[in-house]
């Protein structure tokens, strides 16, 4: 079957049919962000008083896994224009033509509310809403409104990234508490030096695609003394759940020696600002960035699976 | 009889790299509601506790 334009009688369009496979799927759910969601959730799972049952605290975090994707998809649904211009994601699905616009709306908007009324069902209904709300803040708040809008964008946008945790306590206990408040604002101040480290070396593809990041809005200067007084920031959070009980010492010298590590790279990138190196610098913190929130969290996570082993043993003998 | 509305050469026909990617994103969605009802099956087993395991006296 052909369709005909009437804009011109001559142009015969051919239906477009879909040649995605199934990674072309995997990849709208971002599964190196899912990843990051999945640990960090874990840790809010496990750092509940009373252990959840393995396969309840399984699928809640599947769900929470699948609704971090589902934003992954509807992020790019919406974002396949900017996406398109700039060198790190015109190869994503959408831009790069193998998953059509309406094909990834459909699969976010399915896999959202299909995660949402798991975790209800599954665990409870506060987690599910939480859940909810993550996405909406996601899609909505930043991705169709902030990004576009305010240098801020991933300052507050951060904090949709930043719920997993409380999330995945919520699944567990049905309540949050203050340490997955405590583990939320870790990976809300995190947010920021993280994303603007990687700002500042893409700053040109930011302004290609007329996205407001800080670099581009307030100049590289600004953004280092901002990445600077986060970093400051962070590494005293980073170690409050050794302070506050809920994690052990283990997890304290982690949190001191990797809080350090970030903090020195950011004064690197505040010192160094011209030239090559001053991309290095900036890339440096970006991977310290990462490294230093997944060993925070697999700390965590770690250290409680040991715990429930152990009590499971002693319980046992 | 009801007569065929479209025409046997209006019809789409799939191309070999159609049909592949179609066949590889059925299979994808085959095993999703697989695992899915699993879960479901599980999950039901573990909230109604073992006595749903248990014959009826």
């Amino acid at each position: 079957m052909t369709f005909i334009s009437n804009n011109e009688p001559s142009a015969v369009l051919e239906p477009r049919i879909s040649l995605a496979e199934p990674g072309d799927y995997l990849a709208l759910l971002k599964p190196r962000v899912m990843t990051l969601v999945i640990i960090t959730a874990l840790a809010g799972i496990l750092i509940a008083p009373v252990p959840v049952h393995p396969l309840i605290g399984f699928v809640s975090l599947l769900a929470i896994a699948v609704g971090a994707g589902a934003s992954g998809a509807l992020n790019m649904w919406y974002d396949a224009d900017i996406d398109a211009v700039m060198t790190r994601t015109r190869t994503r699905p959408v831009p790069a033509g193998k998953v059509l616009p309406g094909e990834a709306l459909a699969f976010g908007l399915t896999l959202a509310f299909l995660s949402v009324v798991t975790l209800g069902i599954v665990a409870n209904w506060l987690a599910a809403a939480l859940l909810a709300f993550t996405i909406f803040f996601y899609v909505v708040i930043y991705t169709m409104w902030l990004k576009r809008w305010t240098p801020q964008n991933i300052v507050i946008g951060g904090a949709a990234g930043a719920l997993p945790p409380i999330v995945g306590y919520a699944a567990a206990t049905g309540s949050v508490s203050l340490a997955s408040v405590v583990l939320f604002a870790i990976i809300f101040i995190w947010t920021p030096p993280h994303f603007w480290a990687l700002a500042l070396v893409k700053s040109q593809d930011y302004a290609t695609a007329g996205v407001p990041m800080m670099p581009n809005v307030k100049g590289a200067d600004h953004t280092r003394l901002e990445i600077l007084l986060y970093s400051i920031a962070l590494a005293p959070l980073g170690v409050l759940p050794w302070v506050m009980g809920f994690a052990t010492w283990a997890y304290g010298i982690v949190a001191i020696v990797g809080g350090a590590a970030v903090l020195e790279a950011a004064i690197r990138v505040y010192r160094v600002r011209e030239g090559e190196a001053a991309n290095s610098a900036s890339r440096r913190l970006f991977g310290y960035s990462i490294l230093y929130l997944f060993a925070l969290f697999l700390e965590i996570a770690g250290e409680r699976t040991l715990d429930l082993f152990v009590n499971l043993g002693l319980r046992a003998s | 009889m009801m007569n065929d509305p479209i025409r046997i050469e209006d019809r789409i026909t799939l191309t070999p790299a159609q049909m592949k990617s179609r066949k590889a994103r059925n299979i994808a969605i085959g095993i999703a509601v697989g695992f899915f009802a699993l879960i479901f099956y599980a999950v039901t087993i573990v909230k109604l506790g073992p006595g749903i395991l248990r014959p009826p006296s």
